[in-house]
């Protein structure tokens, strides 16, 4: 797989961060409510400065949703969420990015999907191909390009959401779960793919159960149990002495009830 | 057993030579299904779409209306438009009754529901699946409507051509409102039913493997759509 262009992108204007700024992303004392249940309890949290925060917990955390509502697709029955102090709005849509656990591809070619997001940039149609060609071939995924997007393999079909995420440019990438059945090689061409929008200044958001993962990969580490975030950390603190129960626990190999 | 092999004998003689009454009747069979289709797709596939993506009050009422209006028996579709252009219905002074248009007006009636129904369910389960994405680019309603109708084409086709095998096939609705005029609105369903009770077989007989035909080269068509949606789409 060819090296990642990591200087190329850094040196690439970031104007859309200065036009559409949208970080801080802030969700202050957010819930999310069904019937009784509190799936998220007052979550107050901040991305800004830190280049990638692992979101880490058990299954039914919170995690997904708690992505969910930074996206703005899901809208919090109390509290608040900001894009650079303001309410999110469709102007800075494009600068918030989300890979879907499951990806969602269209009916239609590896390259067409591509285009066809970046069609949302308002990018002529000349450059679209270029530029997806290019995203393509970074993913490894260029002797894909004129396959049929639903029939590519698992792998293959994440790889892409991922590099059609990375092709919109967002200021802030968040990831739920996006290597969570894939095969070890699919998940190293994802994480180097991400990592490399990482150091063209992309803030990234990780969600992941898989412990080995979030060590690789993160710089500070998210836990989240029942709906609330039970601690927030430097990963090496975490790692080596975590501070709340829950992630004692869940570091340990037990079952969170 | 002769009378009927002749008359099947007769009835190729007919089709192999064009036989101008034969051509006649299969020609406006075509016409007039072939135009309701089209208007029922250009209000049904719209029609369907909306309701498919836009929530509004009453809306699982009027989906379940439509499907219902899906199994409308056409002789029923054809006594509603006998009394509405009849001479002394709403739109008698229009004078459309016992024409071809009459005729058209019934069928898109007719098959109206169903290409909307059918793309309701298409769009609905394709809205389904898109609709997080989709919302992710922040697409606006016209951008996603472009793309669920263009990405479920083939199945929307498929809906198209269900409506046209139920409009070429029917006979209760065009015999009512065309009343089945040599040289003018005779068409090949109601042609098949006037010449069995004469005891022309032949004709009937022609006529019948004429339409048997376009049956089987409408689930012909059905099938290659699908094949090709499998390859191109992976649907």
């Amino acid at each position: 797989m060819p090296a990642p262009k990591a200087e190329s992108k850094a040196e690439q204007p970031r104007a859309d961060a200065k036009l559409r700024p949208v970080l801080p992303v802030r969700c202050h004392e957010v819930v999310l409510e069904r019937g009784r249940r509190r799936l998220l309890d007052q979550v107050s949290v901040q991305f800004d400065n830190i280049d990638l925060t692992v979101v880490l917990g058990p299954n039914g955390a919170g995690k997904s949703l708690l992505l969910r509502v930074l996206a703005g697709l899901l809208a919090p029955d109390a509290g608040q969420l900001t894009w650079a102090g303001r309410a999110p709005d469709g102007a800075r849509r494009l600068q918030v990015g989300l890979v879907l656990q499951k990806p969602v591809l269209l009916r239609r070619t590896a390259i067409a999907n591509l285009e066809y997001a970046l069609g949302f940039l308002r990018v002529s149609r000349q450059l679209r191909h270029k530029l997806a060609m290019t995203a393509l071939e970074e993913a490894a995924l260029g002797h894909l390009a004129k396959a049929p997007a639903r029939l590519l393999s698992g792998g293959e079909q994440q790889r892409l959401a991922t590099a059609r995420a990375l092709l919109l440019r967002p200021q802030l990438l968040l990831l739920d779960e996006p290597t969570a059945h894939l095969d070890p090689t699919s998940t190293g061409a994802i994480e180097t793919l991400v990592l490399a929008a990482r150091a063209g200044g992309t803030k990234v958001v990780w969600v992941t159960h898989d412990l080995g993962q979030a060590r690789r990969l993160g710089e500070n580490i998210m836990f989240m149990h029942k709906g609330q975030i039970a601690e927030s950390s430097d990963a090496e603190q975490f790692f080596e002495t975590p501070a709340s129960t829950p992630a004692q626990a869940f570091l340990a190999g037990r079952l969170l009830t | 057993m002769q009378d009927l092999s002749g008359a099947f004998v007769h009835a190729y003689t007919l089709i192999t030579t064009f036989d101008p009454a034969l051509v006649e009747i299969i020609a406006l069979s075509l016409q007039v299904s072939l135009l309701a289709v089209l208007v029922a797709t250009v209000i049904g596939l719209p029609l369907g779409a909306l309701l498919a993506v836009w929530r509004f009050p009453g809306r699982r009422i009027l989906i379940v209306i439509l499907n219902s209006l899906m199994g409308l028996p056409p002789v029923v579709v054809g006594l509603t438009v006998y009394l509405l252009l009849s001479r002394s219905g709403p739109l008698g002074v229009l004078e459309l009754l016992y024409t071809p248009t009459a005729m058209v007006i019934a069928q898109t009636l007719l098959v109206t529901p169903i290409v909307a129904a059918l793309a309701l369910q298409v769009i609905a389960d394709l809205y389904d699946e898109y609709a997080d994405q989709l919302r992710l680019f922040g697409a606006s309603g016209y951008q996603i409507a472009w793309t669920l109708l263009w990405d479920a084409r083939f199945s929307l086709l498929t809906a198209v051509l269900a409506g046209f095998g139920r409009a070429i096939a029917e006979v209760g609705a065009v015999l009512i409102v065309g009343g089945n005029i040599n040289h003018a609105t005779r068409v090949m369903t109601t042609s098949i039913a006037l010449e069995t009770s004469k005891g022309n077989l032949a004709l009937a007989l022609g006529l019948g493997i004429i339409l048997v035909t376009i049956a089987v080269s409408i689930n012909a068509l059905v099938l290659t759509v699908r094949m090709r949606s499998e390859r191109i789409a992976a649907t």
